[in-house]
């Protein structure tokens, strides 16, 4: 049982549609919670308080209003923009972060589609999301926007390689795509996560996977496409409204989707550190939600204490550091493999 | 197959852009990332300060002093309070230079405390900026405590003060120096020799020597490159001399000297002078009457002077024309920021445009300033 | 040095240079040198071995309101630590005297901006234009005779 919806309803037409929307349901609570979370951590990081007022305890309700006044906002066209490539670039954006919530298995009984090749399929969606952000800074006609475009497409496809690398290397210990059957090799108390050396080397390929994963996401400190003082926003300087808080809540998505992956591939994903205890579909859920968001606050964390790398600085580290180490470290991770039978 | 065609852009920085630091416009000619050239288009803030001087009379001057640079508008007061001065040739109580030398220092860490945590936000760190703005809330309190306004003071007048130091003015003072000097070291720790800050600012705009002096910068800008240059050493004015403190200069320790790295330490070292400065002024002020030697009427003799002091950003002098009547008849003010941004070109060419960036703050101007 | 000894070297590489000098000014003495000479003269003391004045302080426009429009150098030598003023005088209705920007850089905006708010015009200035005010105004602000325009661009300008 991969995934109770289809269980209970079939593989069907609903089936497929009400496990399709669940990632939904998920999503926009959990946007709103990390939207608020990260307005209150950087506001005491930086000796404020942040939000205190809208909804009285703590400002819970802030990105409640946030929100709502993005809804009702002006929809801004520029007059010079290639309308229908500036309409259709937000949706992309965001389709490329949701598709990847369905190889996510957020419980031994759910995963919206339990397909082999699972975490092949997250990398290649997730590059749907350069298509959307070169589309809106084109579209835009703006320099600012289409710098950003140029300096996101350079460097989320470099970064692809480092994190693809450091992706093979699990893949290779566990000798499967399936992200459930990931899940499953790391099964037992918390000393038998990846990231825990069960097998060595594979602490430095989280590393290396962490690092890329957070220039995939377009945070600091590799922010550069959108790098508010220098690009003003980059790709979304033009865009207002709606379509603004779809490339807002694309963001938050995908800042989950990579921190679920590196949940799954090192941190035992769905697994309970206690072995059998706590463990179930239910608690399954819990623990990989919590794990995905320990991950969501150290990005949180670094994007308030680092300072934004320069364009070329970030190449350099992605093509002359981080690659050539993920490569030395699939080679190790082989020869292991090979050495250990 | 046709060779292909590039073009050089043209981009517009500002003047509605967040790292401009205000209203200037720099006109970038880009050949993809790499900026072939900069040109500066200033005017923006124009507040005709130098026509306005010449319906007013002597005293009444001082409040436009104070918003040609409005982050530090105690020095500017000062610079001018000086120039009149020397114009009437009048000796002010001692008790009256001490506190303008205390307000001038405390002044220049509140400014410089902008210019670093501004220059942490450029780079990309928005942590550094808003303690930055913390710690320059206290001075801000004790500038309050003392004269009532919080950035536009219209405190030192020729001859004088407009109030004494309020009960507990040097009791808090020294409170804030306590809680200050170790923010210093956190924010070292935090952003001045983070890897990638200095990654940013090493050896990006490289300002050598000979050629900051040819351009005439001065302050932090120049010191920046290596030139031991500090007006409040080199010619003495208020009771600097008094004093036991150190010029800092670039030494290019994570990479070039005269790079963005450069000057923006220099200005996190001159805090810490400052400090210094402070301390020694409130261990030896003495007593007396701040206003005694306030002139009834402002009434210089026939005759010119040009005084320049010290500012956070650099040498600010005043040129004032007198003729004999109760208002001058020519004040122009040689601003730092005007000389100082004048030499963009020559530093931001052949860098990034993300190095533009930090070329800019690195220099620290005020369009306030620039403008007049 | 002091400046009587800099008006003396001065004089005698121009004889006809000095026109005016002033050791008893209040506050500073100054020299008056011939408009049409100050680039030689810009020249000369910058590169000269006991003079040296390689900063240029301030550039200042003045109107004399005698009909005369003026520009007053106030010159440093970081290396020898002495100062002089220098005025070049340019009738109103020809203000023009030789840029001193290829000399020392500073000039370059403050020679604009004396362009831009008294109209006078340095030659050899590789970038004349106004620098604070509009391209398109009218009139040279600081001049004492000056008479703001009445609309500018279809706004009234008077208030």
């Amino acid at each position: 049982m991969h995934n109770f919806i289809t269980y209970y309803i079939g593989t069907g037409f609903w089936g497929s549609l009400v496990s399709s929307i669940l990632p939904l349901v998920y999503i926009m609570p959990y946007a709103l919670v990390t939207m608020w979370l990260e307005l209150k951590i950087s506001a005491h990081m930086q000796d404020r308080l942040g939000p205190m007022r809208t909804g009285r305890w703590h400002g819970w309700a802030q990105p409640l209003a946030d929100v709502t006044k993005l809804l009702q906002k002006e929809d801004i066209i520029p007059a010079a923009a290639d309308k229908v490539l500036y309409l259709l670039a937000p949706a992309l954006v965001f389709i490329g972060s949701y598709a990847a919530y369905a190889a996510i298995p957020f419980s031994p009984a759910y995963i919206g589609a339990d397909i082999n090749l699972g975490i092949f399929y997250i990398v290649a969606v997730s590059a749907i999301v350069v298509l959307g952000i070169l589309m809106a800074g084109w579209s835009s006609n703006n320099k600012w926007s289409l710098l950003g475009a140029m300096r996101t497409a350079a460097q989320l496809v470099s970064y692809e390689i480092p994190s693809s690398l450091a992706i093979l290397a699990v893949v290779m210990v566990v000798g499967s795509f399936n992200l459930n059957d990931v899940c499953s090799a790391q099964s037992g108390w918390f000393w038998n996560w990846f990231v825990f050396g069960k097998f060595p080397f594979l602490f430095i390929t989280f590393i290396i996977y962490f690092i890329a994963s957070l220039a995939e996401t377009n945070r600091a400190p590799f922010d550069i496409p959108e790098a508010e003082s220098e690009l003003v926003a980059g790709y979304h300087t033009e865009y207002s409204g709606m379509r603004f808080a779809f490339f807002y809540l694309a963001e938050y998505a995908n800042m989950f989707v990579v921190a679920a992956v590196a949940a799954v591939l090192f941190f035992g994903g769905w697994n309970s550190p206690f072995g059998a205890y706590l463990s179930g579909p239910v608690w399954g859920a819990f623990w990989l939600i919590s794990k995905g968001m320990v991950l969501v606050f150290i990005q949180i964390w670094l994007r308030w204490t680092l300072p934004r790398f320069r364009v070329d600085q970030l190449m350099y580290l992605s093509w002359k550091i981080l690659t050539p180490f993920a490569l030395l470290n699939i080679f190790a991770v082989g020869l292991w493999v090979v050495l250990r039978g | 197959m046709a060779e292909l065609r590039t073009e050089e852009m043209v981009l517009n920085m500002g003047p509605q852009h967040p790292s401009t630091h205000g209203v200037l416009r720099v006109e970038l000619v880009v050949d993809g990332e790499v900026v072939v050239d900069a040109i500066p288009h200033i005017g923006y803030l124009h507040r005709c300060f130098e026509k306005h001087a010449e319906a007013m009379n002597y005293q009444q001057i001082v409040p436009y002093c104070d918003r040609m640079d409005y982050l530090a508008s105690m020095n500017n007061d000062h610079a001018y309070v000086l120039a009149v001065e020397k114009l009437l040739n009048i000796q002010v109580p001692e008790r009256v230079e001490y506190i303008r030398v205390i307000m001038a220092e405390l002044q220049r860490i509140a400014s410089h405390l902008v210019a670093i945590g501004t220059y942490g936000l450029d780079i990309g760190a928005f942590t550094p900026f808003l303690y930055c703005f913390r710690d320059r809330e206290m001075i801000l309190d004790l500038f309050e405590t003392t004269c009532g306004a919080r950035l536009l003071y219209n405190y030192m007048w020729p001859g004088g003060l407009s109030h004494d130091l309020p009960p507990g003015f040097i009791e808090k003072t020294r409170a804030f120096i306590k809680h200050f000097r170790p923010t210093i070291k956190e924010l070292n720790d935090l952003l001045s020799y983070n890897e990638i800050f200095v990654k940013r600012t090493a050896n990006v705009g490289v300002l050598p020597a000979d050629i900051a002096i040819n351009y005439g910068a001065s302050g932090p800008t120049l010191r920046g490159s290596g030139v031991k240059w500090d007006l409040r050493k080199d010619e003495p004015y208020s009771v600097y001399h008094k004093f036991d403190w150190e010029v800092m200069v670039g030494k290019g320790d994570v990479g070039t000297v005269g790079d963005c790295w450069d000057r923006y330490m220099v200005r996190v070292w001159e805090m810490e002078q400052s400090l210094r400065i402070i301390e020694q002024a409130l261990d030896t002020i003495p007593e007396g009457d701040v206003q005694s030697a306030i002139p009834k009427r402002v009434r210089p003799p026939a005759g010119e002077v040009y005084m320049r002091s010290e500012t956070p950003r650099g040498e600010l002098g005043y040129y004032i024309i007198s003729d004999g009547g109760q208002k001058p008849f020519r004040v122009k003010a040689r601003a730092p920021s005007f000389v100082n941004l004048s030499l963009l070109p020559e530093i931001s060419r052949g860098y990034l445009i993300a190095d533009m960036i930090a070329i800019i703050g690195s220099v620290d101007i005020v369009l306030g300033d620039t403008d007049r | 040095m002091n400046a009587n000894e800099i008006q003396e070297k001065i004089k005698t590489r121009f004889p006809e240079g000095v026109v005016e000098f002033k050791p008893d000014a209040v506050a500073e003495p100054y020299i008056v040198v011939r408009p049409e000479l100050i680039r030689e003269i810009a020249e000369f003391i910058s590169a000269d071995p006991e003079m040296k004045f390689d900063y240029l302080m301030s550039l200042s426009g003045v109107d004399f309101n005698d009909g005369n429009l003026g520009v007053v150098y106030h010159l440093y030598s970081m290396e020898k630590r002495h100062r002089i003023v220098i005025k070049a005088k340019v009738p109103k209705d020809n203000p023009e005297l030789p840029s001193v920007e290829p000399v020392w850089k500073t000039a370059n905006w403050h020679e604009r901006e004396a362009f831009d708010l008294f109209g006078i015009n340095f030659k050899d200035h590789p970038d004349m234009r106004r620098i604070l005010l509009p391209d398109d105004w009218e009139g040279y602000p600081l001049r004492k005779d000056y008479k703001v325009q009445e609309y500018y661009r279809g706004m009234k300008v008077p208030y």
